[in-house]
């Protein structure tokens, strides 16, 4: 029967859709089911100012806040590097490349964005590293400086591209009303196109952010592992991700060092969830803003 | 030919540019006056498409012309000219001359943001940008280098009051243009265009997107304006032009077909196309 068939299809469908929202409520429940009870050994205030993180040593330590320190450096770092890098590419492209070096560059920058990660991880082992080594004179050259130029270069292609976007969403009558007052190109770019296009820019960053911060192998590569509280760019660091990565493998299941790493991903599910939800507002309330209503 | 020299374009029209108007003036073109603006065989292409055809027209100072003519006949291409706007679109060419105050304005001697002080634009749609009233009324007097908070002021609240704006926005001037009306919003592009304090006003269908009553308020408007600046109106409304303009120049198909006084190209056009589309034959 034809109902039938539809209404299979329909349901097939249907199922497609809210499997991935039964698989994000899955992983919801088994992060706070796996990490809450870390607090059983652990007071949340211990567990996150801790500058301890001693997790096999006798008693065992889990204070995180040198991983999250780590994080937090690496990620400024990168940002250093990706937003003008990244805003600087997405206003070049919009604003001086011609149609034919757009269609090349474009597509280029965004293949830049899906090399695995690994591939950066080991050019940063292998050049990178032994760069900065002699360039700053080093001991090590696998550092937090290392990581968070090695993730700003990685999500640069993420933030030029959705930075881009954004410039091109903004409506050409806004170019041509500033012409018509006797603005040039510098001053329609500055003063009306990247402000009309401020919130789409702050997405860009802020998506940019979060790829950062949850990138895995490259800062397990290169950042140096130590889980001390930096003191500089050049200490060797162990970021949140990192250290989950390297962990787990040797962590007994339902033991308190598993838990602990359990909590760690919890708290970086969290953050990357609020930057996410951040970044989905803001460019809504954005094409509001403009009238593109979506 | 007559050469223009161009050592000083900012300056008012020299006394010997009068001459200009005695050259090439098509029949019926007569302004009687020193044009304002002179366009003298315009030819225009976009790619290899010719819009324009072979365009001479001349515009009488503080007065309303008014281009009307079907979709697509290249009236807005032509008044996009005069403060070349057409620029931004890649591609074109232009031939011919545009004078402004007997100066030609399309080539590389006329700096085009300058040109463009001068002679202000309000578009089909209004555009205000995604900032507040006040910036947008500002924003070309802070380009143009005005830093001054006072004055500033004192210009934006002189600009909206010509734009007829000022009671109905004095109180908001620091919300966004975008809660304006629609044709709140297009008498504000008016003040915005008016603070830069240009001669020449371009009106490119400026009511295209309002309401009757909106529209109405516009006109008033630019009857009100006609005394200080030199005022050039596309419209596909030809109601509007008999309503508004002095004179009214018909295209067709990239040709300027017929320009005369206004009431004379209504009564009595000349050519049997003006008479067909005045009549609603066709357009």
């Amino acid at each position: 029967m034809n109902t039938t068939k539809e209404k299979l299809i329909k349901l097939l469908f249907t199922a497609a859709a809210f499997s991935s929202l039964a698989l994000l409520a899955g992983i919801i429940i088994v992060l706070f089911r796996e990490a809450l009870p870390v607090f059983n050994f652990v007071s949340p205030l211990a567990f996150l100012g801790g500058e301890s993180w001693y997790p096999t040593a006798e008693p065992p330590e889990f204070g995180v806040y040198p991983l999250i320190m780590a994080s937090a450096w690496v990620t400024a770092i990168a940002l250093a590097i990706c937003v003008p890098l990244g805003v600087g590419s997405a206003l070049y492209l919009h604003e001086l490349a011609g149609e034919r070096q757009r269609a090349v560059l474009k597509p280029v920058i965004e293949v830049l964005a899906s090399v695995p990660s690994i591939i950066y991880g080991f050019f940063g082992m292998t050049v990178m590293a032994p760069l900065m080594q002699e360039a700053f004179d080093l001991p090590i050259g696998l550092c937090a400086l290392t990581a968070g130029v090695i993730l700003g270069v990685m999500a640069t292609p993420t933030v030029a591209s959705i930075a881009e976007d954004a410039l091109g969403y903004v409506p050409r009558s806004f170019r041509e009303a500033s012409f018509a007052l006797g603005a040039n190109r510098w001053e329609t770019l500055v003063k009306v196109i990247v402000p009309a296009a401020g919130s789409g820019i702050s997405t860009a960053v802020i998506l940019g952010m979060s790829r950062a911060i949850g990138e895995t192998m490259t800062v397990l590569m290169v950042a140096g592992g130590a889980a001390v509280v930096p003191s500089s760019v050049f200490d060797p660091v162990r970021p949140m991700t990192a250290a989950i990565a390297a962990e787990m493998g040797e962590a007994p299941v339902g033991g308190e060092h598993y838990h602990a790493l359990f909590a760690i991903a919890l708290a970086l599910f969290l953050v990357t969830f609020v930057f996410n939800i951040a970044a989905e507002f803001i460019s809504r309330r954005y094409r509001l803003k403009l009238g593109l209503a979506r | 030919m007559l050469s223009v020299t161009l050592e000083n374009p900012a300056a008012g029209a020299p006394s010997g540019a009068v001459i200009l108007n005695a050259g090439g003036t098509a029949e019926g073109d007569a302004v009687g006056v020193e044009p304002k603006i002179s366009a003298r065989g315009v030819n225009f292409y976009y790619g290899s498409k010719r819009a324009l055809r072979d365009i001479s027209l001349d515009f009488a100072p503080r007065m309303v012309t008014a281009i009307i003519g079907p979709s697509g006949c290249g009236k807005s291409t032509f008044i996009r000219l005069i403060n070349r706007m057409n620029e931004l679109v890649p591609g074109t060419r232009l031939e011919g001359e545009i004078l402004l105050d007997g100066l030609d304005i399309t080539g590389p001697a006329c700096d085009a943001a300058e040109l463009r002080k001068r002679v202000g634009m309000v578009f089909q749609k209004p555009n205000p940008f995604p900032k507040t009233i006040f910036e947008n009324v500002a924003y070309g007097l802070e380009v143009g280098g005005l830093r001054d908070r006072l004055a500033l002021e004192e210009r934006v609240e002189l600009s909206l009051r010509k734009a007829a704006l000022w009671d109905e926005v004095k109180d908001r001037l620091r919300e966004s243009a975008l809660g304006l009306s629609g044709g709140q919003q297009q008498r504000l592009c008016i003040a915005r265009c008016l603070a830069v304090e240009p001669e020449v006003i371009l009106f490119d269908e400026p009511c295209a997107s309002l309401d009757p009553i909106s529209t109405a308020k516009i006109e008033e408007l630019i009857l009100e304006l006609k005394r200080q600046y030199t005022i050039a109106i596309v419209t596909h409304n030809m109601q509007q032009a008999a309503r508004v303009s002095d004179r009214t120049a018909f295209f067709l198909m990239g040709e300027l077909i017929e320009v005369g006084p206004t009431g004379r190209i209504f009564k009595a056009p000349r050519d049997k196309r003006t008479e067909d589309y005045i009549t609603g034959r066709f357009g």
